[in-house]
């Protein structure tokens, strides 16, 4: 092989009370991709960021081209000829797509921006990437994969030799990916070297040459990845083997129901949405992107206004018009966007365990019993195995799948036995995913009823004994474990009207 | 309980991680407090007369009004909210007490009471248009703000009302309630006052749900909060310190002033944001805001006793909201 690009080395990083990085190694040779992977909170983002100058190491060197550099700042990294590629998109949409890659770069007439050069190197530079976007194009109107290749044109722009790049696919369709991967195969020609975080493992065989796994801050191994079974980089991230996957058993059928939904309907989306949910049950929700399926939990809780539609909870009719009437029901709702809308990122572990049942913990004057109440979140959090130094830890400081947990001890505390989870492994690691779902299993086995909508078929395969489909705002289709398959489902999502109708 | 899938064992937290977090929460009031002290050290320095019983009694007295303020308008800004209707509700409040004393004859209590519920139905109104009708807390309380000031003035008919029949009114902030301490009375309520929301901040459920809304107001509502309710209770609480501040003013000036109250709420809030509650909500301290005013009386009163104009005196003040501010986002940059 040709020499070393970049060497990273004995890399180490603590935060206050976080010890983020240990003794970390990585290289990087001309055209290669090098993928660095790891559960959340492994310490891949904080690698990623110190090789580009945005934060400093405690301990250890970085080289390029066998030369130690020292990266003092972002600043400091494009000049050595290191970009990144941030996982949120860092674009200004109302520029245009020239002026958002040579921002504080332009040249100038007097005190006039020569518009005409800018439009000109943008395309001098596309032209060399065979990138067939149109320079003077608002970034607003493309399209999240455009918005990226104007990103990974712009960390270009620098004459980047190494590249960093954060989850790019995070946001992209399938075949956006495929484009992104076509222009990632052009820069390794060109001897760009990329390091390339990812959550999808399935992804890194089709682009990465090497996989390097980093575990709790460690370095735990670099493997080739042609020469690598992705089972054993999972096995390497979590530390120990993953288990194959089952479906449950048939037999919470009998059950009386705890949810029974009539004729939902939504002035926007929902059209006469009816299902029954049962004691003990774990009704998948499947469809599309814009099926209606969070419409649907989130008109049940009473977060969105419905146009017409009976809700029965354990048999009575009950009246939802806030997300407080639903929670004093005992129906919980667990959003997508834990960050958004589950959980008070600057506050502590146990106020986000006991913010919906605060009520059970006070006096009558309204005075908080305090040691009860951390008493309390202290049991959740050792029941659940909530990974946290002490519940006055803050709740931003914790990794996807124990903010996760906080939320379902949110719940579990205000004793709600209606649980809506919508995408409840979204953004957590693998390791992490078997926990929460081993946790809807046992809550399921105690009698809780669980709605838990899901854009990942193996996912509700695996964990619904019903799965309700759901298309164009409507319930196409309510099947039995046994009965469903992803052809069936995805036959199901895809079906239109299915009354008939006249098209509009 | 729940059984889980086995996990990797979790170090345990050592004694000193978590011991750093609370320094760290704490920070931001050593530094408040210990801002204030260096403050006074140097001006009894500079000038022997400032350290006197009678001069640091003056500038608790001169503190208490705003310092009340302060207090109620910590739990909005904590919300996320503001709420710049305080300076000119006060003196609504202030004319309110007078008529029903001076004008209407009422008894003394009674009239104190209703210029306290008259603040308190003011933050009613701020906590509705906020809450229920969504009308930003900036606008809402901009309104409010001319409201009160236009109302004022009608209520009093553009002239002073003077309290000179009722001398038992003025006793409220000027007299000395314990022998021997020579402490107005407006300092004694504002100590009271101090460490009643300082347990309705720290201890009530009011107070976790003032933190919890402005941390994630969304969140909060789909915990089965219900949001909009208790956003009132914390307007209306903010404008019952507001009245509270009213009587306390007029008590002191044995009158009240319809002109008087524009500014207040500026002096309020700079407190407040002196004290170290982010005005993006959150986050804040009643200790910090009493903090915050002390520092801006003593400053005030330190400054005049080096015979410092009072229009640099001003610019002083403007100078030390940007350093306390700088201070906080500086600290905040350190925890990363």
């Amino acid at each position: 092989m040709t020499d070393q690009l970049l060497s990273v080395d004995g890399v180490s990083k603590s935060f206050p009370g976080v010890k983020a990085l240990k003794d970390v190694h990585v290289d990087l040779y001309p055209g290669e991709v090098h993928a660095v992977v790891g559960e959340n909170g492994a310490g891949k983002s904080t690698l990623m960021k110190i090789v580009a100058g945005i934060y400093q190491p405690d301990a250890g060197t970085i080289r390029l081209d066998g030369e130690p550099v020292e990266v003092p700042g972002p600043l400091a990294a494009q000049h050595l000829g290191i970009s990144i590629i941030h996982q949120e998109l860092m674009l200004m949409p109302h520029l245009t797509v020239a002026e958002n890659i040579y921002i504080g770069r332009e040249k100038r007439r007097g005190p006039f921006i020569d518009d005409k050069d800018l439009n000109r190197r943008a395309r001098k530079l596309f032209d060399r990437l065979g990138i067939s976007l149109d320079p003077r194009t608002k970034v607003s109107t493309l399209v999240v994969a455009e918005q990226q290749v104007a990103e990974i044109a712009k960390a270009l722009s620098f004459n980047a030799r190494v590249l960093i790049m954060d989850e790019p696919t995070a946001a992209l369709t399938e075949s956006e990916t495929e484009a992104l991967f076509g222009m990632i195969r052009d820069l390794k020609e060109q001897g760009t070297g990329i390091l390339y975080i990812s959550h999808r493992m399935e992804e890194l065989r089709g682009i990465s040459d090497r996989i390097t796994v980093l575990r709790d801050g460690e370095y735990i191994g670099t493997v080739q990845t042609a020469e690598t079974d992705l089972r054993q980089v999972i096995s390497m991230m979590v530390g120990r083997e993953i288990k194959g996957e089952t479906r449950p058993d048939v037999e919470a059928v009998e059950r009386p129901a705890a949810l029974k939904v009539t004729g939902l309907s939504t002035r926007h989306l929902l059209d006469d949405v009816s299902f029954e949910l049962k004691q003990g049950e774990i009704l998948g929700f499947a469809g599309l992107m814009g099926a209606g399926r969070t419409e649907v939990a989130r008109a049940i809780c009473g977060a969105d206004p419905s146009t017409a539609g009976e809700i029965e909870v354990h048999g009575r009719p009950a009246t939802i018009r806030t997300p407080a009437d639903a929670a004093r029901l005992g129906i919980g709702y667990l959003s997508e966007d834990r960050k958004r809308y589950g959980l008070m990122l600057d506050l502590d572990v146990n106020l986000n365990i006991l913010i919906s049942s605060l009520t059970d913990y006070t006096n009558v004057v309204g005075m908080v019993r305090d040691e009860a109440g951390r008493e309390a979140s202290r049991k959740y959090v050792g029941s659940m195995k909530i990974k946290t130094p002490s519940i006055r830890q803050r709740a931003k400081n914790l990794s996807g799948g124990n903010q996760q947990k906080i939320v379902i001890a949110k719940w579990l505390a205000k004793d709600c036995d209606i649980l809506i989870f919508d995408e409840p492994t979204r953004g957590i690691d693998v390791g992490a995913k078997e926990e929460i779902y081993a946790l809807l299993e046992s809550l399921a086995q105690q009698g809780k009823a669980i709605m838990m909508i899901s854009s990942e078929l193996p996912e509700v395969l695996r964990m619904s004994h019903r799965i309700v489909v759901m298309s164009e705002g409507r319930v196409t289709g309510i099947l039995d474990n046994a009965e469903a398959d992803q052809e069936t489902i995805m036959d199901y999502a895809t079906r239109a009207k299915v009354h008939g109708g006249i098209e509009v | 309980m729940t059984k889980v899938a086995d996990v990797k064992r979790e170090p345990a937290p050592t004694q000193e991680a978590v011991a750093g977090g609370l320094l760290r929460q704490r920070f931001q009031q050593i530094l408040t407090f210990g801002s204030l002290i260096a403050l006074m050290a140097f001006f009894s320095l500079a000038n022997p007369n400032f350290l006197t019983w009678s001069n640091v009694s003056g500038i608790l007295l001169s503190t208490a009004v705003i310092g009340i303020l302060a207090l109620g308008t910590t739990f909005v800004i904590i919300t996320g909210g503001i709420d710049l209707s305080i300076g000119t509700g006060m003196t609504l409040a202030s004319v309110m007490t007078a008529v029903l004393l001076v004008n209407l004859s009422v008894p003394l209590a009674i009239a104190v009471l209703g210029g306290i519920a008259f603040g308190g139905l003011m933050g009613f109104v701020n906590g509705f248009n906020v809450a229920v009708l969504r009308i930003p807390p900036f606008i809402a309380t901009l309104a409010m703000m001319l409201i009160a000031q236009g109302l004022a003035l009608v209520l009093s008919g553009k002239a002073p009302i003077y309290f000179t029949g009722t001398p038992a009114f003025g006793a409220i902030s000027r007299g000395f309630l314990v022998p021997g301490l020579r402490l107005p009375n407006a300092v004694l309520i504002l100590f009271l006052l101090t460490a009643v929301a300082a347990v309705i901040l720290g201890k009530t459920i009011l107070g976790r749900y003032t933190f919890a809304i402005g941390s994630n107001e969304e969140a909060t509502n789909l915990s089965g909060i219900n949001v909009r309710r208790w956003k009132i209770a914390i307007y209306t609480l903010a404008g019952a310190f507001t009245g509270i501040a009213g009587v306390v003013l007029a008590a002191r000036l044995n009158s009240a002033q319809p002109a008087l109250g524009l500014g207040y709420e500026l002096q309020a809030i700079a407190a407040v944001v002196i004290g170290g509650t982010s005005l993006q909500g959150g986050k804040g301290s009643v200790i910090g805001s009493i903090v915050g005013a002390l520092i801006m009386g003593v400053l005030v009163n330190g400054l005049r006793i080096m015979s410092i104009p009072q229009e640099w005196q001003t610019v002083v003040v403007g100078v030390v909201i940007l350093v306390a501010v700088y201070t906080d986002i500086l600290r905040r940059g350190k925890e990363g």
